[in-house]
């Protein structure tokens, strides 16, 4: 059973309900980007969750495979989802895929939604016009699916033959399709055949019945204001403003950072006490194992894994769940709408905002991202700029950095400066590779705002909460694990009386000290590739292990800050980036941020010099 | 005498039918949008920064940029008449 529809109707959480699985939802269009398939054990049935695609004739690469699939008949049936706040736009599709295959049901989804705005809908009377079964649910309760699984079995047994199809064509074109149709193709076979040699005035026609007659339909069978409402409307207002919309997004931003910074405090510091008690527990424990052993699984290993965990989970348990209901109330899509104007001059899309906001999470989670960028080109720049904006794993450090700068009440400006940097930084840096190395044309740019939504608080919160915070921490754990292992390493096999860490210190020393930084820092960042986190540990604990003492200068603490946001993103990005985009991409994601990393901290040194 | 303006002229708040859509590589997209000879489109709202313009039609709202829009051509809705104009076909 495949499930098909417009973008953001819900197709993807009903798939999630009906699986079990989990399709990240958000409400925004373009959410999903593969196929996935999944069945529900309790009915019996397989499911395939499509892509949305506005019609049968599809673009994009996404709409392309959903389309495809609904041509060529692989499905049993098919799972038509509307949003019943706007019943109209969905029964486009539906018309065009009833011209395919009369094993159509017709899912209308939201309809709670539906309810609260005060719209009704006779869904009765639909499905007599349509001819085919048609189903109220809510995949956000969770009702309605029940019904949905009878109806999709008891129609899968029938064989249905022959289906009135409700669309009419200008008559000389019915015939057509009648003369046409005895030969086994299906109508919108026929039409889709026929629609490229036709004289564009006919085109029009054509393409435009679907709309018309779903016009129809609608007029008949709802009542009530549909779509955009007035809350809708106000909210744009507000949000889209041509001087405040800026303004108020870096506000909301500073909050969602300040909510982090502030919540997470606490829980870092319960989990660090927490993981060193039980670290000296295990180390006692493990008596019986000899100190080569134990001592790199413990000290090493296992106390890396612990600092990353306590370092990174209180805030990504925070700033996920905040940023997921920012998305499933419908915010996310304006951001991209403010911001299209800037990147459109940066010879990018709009959509990299939607990128840089989800880098903020975890930089992975951005370049996967990148995928809702149609054009490839796009793509790749939003992919190459992904590390400039700060992760969480990033955050840490530069609290700390500004609080020692500025003192701890400046620090905040401090830190959205450094925001701003980065922004105005993916801006020039996409404009450069625009006009040079990813030459090409800005592609054209057609966004939905969908309708603003009411998130539910508590199931966003426990949802994102387990699923994003887990499966992001699962990696960082499978990088800093080996990493762990690698720094107790060098720390403890010595060469010529020191260990093999101070060799590697006498080499970077020199070129720290180029770019404003010293040996120790460079060292802590080239060790903490793994992940960001390691980075403020590392430097920590290399200042103790050589019984130096840290000589910073403003200079330093202001490079280092540069150094954080504009260097090599960490191994779990880099092999999203070669996964989603290829190798060269992720060579150059490495290079570009790094090469603007040392360029701007020389400056800045250069500056300082003038002082 | 009917005056034809592009949909990239209509200011927020302001409304009309569409008349045509040219010859675009967005065209047919503009189609699957619900943006079809003689449906009523409002402009809602205009972002920032020489951004795209978002428009209501069909119930949906769709973000559009100026050089998209200027392929469609419109009549205008004057504010003060509430009354239907008839585009001949």
């Amino acid at each position: 059973m495949a499930l098909a529809g417009n973008p953001n109707v819900g197709k993807s959480s009903l798939f999630n309900r009906l699986t079990g699985l989990n399709q990240h939802t958000g409400n925004w269009t373009g959410k999903t980007v593969e196929t996935a398939i999944g069945s529900c054990e309790r009915e019996g049935l397989t499911f395939i969750d499509l892509p949305g695609t506005y019609s049968l004739r599809a673009r994009s690469a996404e709409e392309e495979a959903a389309s495809d699939f609904i041509k060529n008949g692989s499905a049993d049936i098919i799972v038509a989802v509307c949003d019943a706040c706007n019943l109209e736009r969905g029964l486009t599709l539906v018309l065009q895929i009833l011209e395919l295959t009369p094993r159509v049901i017709v899912c209308v989804n939201m309809f709670d939604e539906a309810k609260r705005r005060g719209i009704a809908l006779n869904l009765s009377a639909l499905s007599d016009i349509l001819g085919v079964p048609v189903v109220a649910t809510s995949a956000d309760n969770g009702t309605g699916l029940k019904k949905l699984c009878e109806v999709i079995r008891s129609n899968a047994a029938k064989h249905v033959q022959s289906h009135e199809s409700p669309m009419r064509y200008p008559p000389e074109f019915e015939s057509e399709l009648k003369r046409l149709s005895k030969y086994g193709f299906s109508r919108g076979d026929v039409t889709n055949a026929v629609l490229e040699s036709l004289p564009d005035q006919y085109c029009a026609t054509i393409l435009s019945r679907p709309i018309i007659v779903a016009e129809a339909i609608a007029n008949e069978v709802v009542c009530g204001n549909v779509g955009y409402s007035n809350n809708d409307r106000r909210l744009d207002k507000i949000i889209t403003h041509r001087f405040w919309s800026v303004p108020l997004m870096l506000l909301m931003l500073a909050g969602i950072f300040w909510l982090t910074i502030v919540g997470s405090n606490y829980p870092s510091t319960v989990l660090e006490s927490l993981f060193s008690y039980t670290e000296a527990w295990l180390y006692e424990l493990c008596d019986f194992l000899p100190n080569f052993i134990r001592d790199p699984l413990i000290l090493g290993v296992l106390h890396t894994l612990f600092s990353v965990i306590s370092v990174m989970l209180p805030p990504m348990a925070i700033f996920f769940p905040l940023f997921t209901l920012a998305e499933d109330f419908g915010l996310l899509g304006r951001i991209a709408f403010n911001l299209d104007g800037a990147f459109k001059r940066s010879g990018a899309c709009g959509k990299q905002a939607l990128t840089m906001c989800m880098s903020l999470g975890c930089t992975a989670v951005g370049a996967i991202g990148c995928r809702i960028i149609d054009s490839p080109r796009e793509r790749k720049l939003a992919a190459l700029t992904a590390s400039f904006m700060p992760c969480n794993g990033k955050f840490p450090m530069l609290i700390a950095i500004s609080a020692l700068l500025v003192g701890k009440r400046l620090s905040p400006v401090v830190l959205t400066a450094f925001i701003m940097l980065s922004v105005i930084a993916t801006l020039a840096v996409s404009k450069l590779l625009s006009m040079t190395v990813l030459k090409g044309e800005a592609s054209s740019f057609a966004l939905e705002l969908p309708p603003y939504r009411r998130p539910q608080f508590l199931r966003v919160i426990v949802h994102s909460l387990i699923e994003r915070t887990l499966h992001v921490l699962s990696r960082a754990v499978l990088a800093s694990a080996p990493a762990g292992l690698i720094i107790w390493v060098l720390s403890n096999t010595f060469y010529h009386d020191a260990p093999l860490l101070a060799h590697l210190l006498v080499i970077l020393e020199p070129l720290g000290r180029l770019i404003g930084l010293d040996g120790v820092i460079l060292c802590a960042f080239l060790l903490g590739f793994p992940a960001n986190e390691l980075v403020l540990p590392l430097i920590l604990s290399g200042y103790s292990m050589l019984g130096i003492s840290a000589d910073w200068s403003a200079l330093t603490c202001v490079n280092l800050l540069i150094f954080t946001l504009f260097h090599f993103p960490c191994a779990t990005t880099i092999m999203t980036i070669k996964r989603e985009s290829g190798l060269k991409i992720a060579l150059g994601s490495i290079a570009i941020p790094t090469v603007l990393g040392i360029i701007l901290c020389l400056l800045s040194r250069v500056l300082f010099s003038f002082m | 005498m009917i005056h034809i303006s592009y949909l990239s002229d209509l200011l927020p708040g302001e409304a009309a039918f569409i008349y045509s859509i040219s010859a675009c590589p967005l065209r047919e997209r503009l189609y699957d949008l619900g943006f079809t000879a003689s449906g009523r489109v409002e402009c809602v709202a205009k972002a920032p920064l020489g951004g795209p313009c978002a428009y209501l039609i069909r119930g949906a709202v769709i973000a559009l940029r100026r050089e998209d829009a200027r392929f469609v051509k419109v009549q205008r809705i004057p504010a003060s008449s509430g009354g239907k104009h008839y585009v001949s076909s």
